[in-house]
């Protein structure tokens, strides 16, 4: 049961991925994005991350998708538009990839994982325990998030203002 | 019943989350290189953000270590400041080439 899980939401994430790569509209790889984040979302759960699983649909499905949908229906940029595309850049995009994937398989393959005993404790993924390291351990860096967020704000309102007419 | 639904999770390997997320982290790599629309690389860039967070969370469910999914939380606070950075830089450029088309920047490469 577990590994039908496991098997089906996995395949659905990477059949997703393909599907956003390989759309022409770029409205339908964000939907097909979207598939794929909430399959990882599932596979959260089945990693007995409840916290992380709920975040991430909250911040991804939420509001990074609905920011992508906006700026795509503001722009009107679902329209065909004229790309250039060569087969030998696609080719080489390609190579480049399959060998990123062929290194890191060949890492994986030599690397023994060490397993913890007794591993997904069922408090490992809990709202409280998450919390008590955020706020303990990791307080400085949670505090540094907010100002990374303000300057992000600032950073965007500031590149799109319209250059302001002298006169 | 805790007990026995950790005891369920494990029949799944490590292993199996490491290659899931080696392999969407490939995809996304793949994506960037190819796509020449400036809203695919993002979401190529988001997939790939998504694929170090999930073996950020994997390893943190297998280690016991809640550390990591606290790294997985700043990376998405992260990943969000960067888009909407990102995107309000598209619709700058778009506004300026009426395009949004990466070799229309081809000129910013020196």
């Amino acid at each position: 049961m577990t590994q039908v899980f496991f098997y089906g939401l996995s395949a659905l994430a990477i059949a997703s991925s393909l599907m956003m790569l390989f759309q022409r509209n770029p409205m339908y790889s964000v939907l097909y994005l979207l598939v794929c984040f909430f399959s990882v979302a599932g596979l959260y759960i089945m990693l007995n991350a409840q916290f992380l699983a709920v975040v991430h649909i909250i911040v991804y499905a939420g509001a990074i998708m609905v920011l992508f949908l906006y700026v795509l229906m503001f722009l009107n940029l679902n329209v065909q538009q004229h790309f250039s595309k060569s087969n030998m850049l696609r080719l080489a995009a390609m190579l480049t990839g399959g060998g990123l994937f062929l290194l890191l398989f060949s890492a994986f393959y030599q690397t023994e994982l060490v397993v913890m005993p007794d591993p997904m404790n069922e408090n490992v993924g809990s709202v409280q325990t998450l919390g008590k390291v955020l706020f303990n351990d990791y307080l400085i860096p949670f505090e540094l998030t907010s100002i990374l967020f303000l300057s992000a704000m600032v950073g965007v309102v500031i590149i799109n203002k319209k250059e302001q007419t002298n006169g | 019943m805790d007990n026995t639904l950790s005891q369920q999770l494990q029949v799944i390997p490590l292993e199996n989350y490491v290659m899931l997320s080696i392999i969407l982290f490939c995809i996304g790599v793949i994506g960037i290189l190819m796509r020449r629309n400036l809203i695919v690389v993002f979401l190529s860039i988001e997939l790939m953000l998504n694929a170090i967070n999930l073996m950020a969370a994997s390893f943190s469910a297998y280690h016991n270590d809640p550390a990591g999914q606290a790294f997985v939380f700043f990376i998405m606070v992260v990943a969000a400041a960067e888009v909407a950075v990102g995107l309000a830089m598209l619709v700058m450029i778009y506004r300026n080439t009426k395009s949004i088309d990466i070799n229309a920047l081809n000129r910013v490469k020196w």
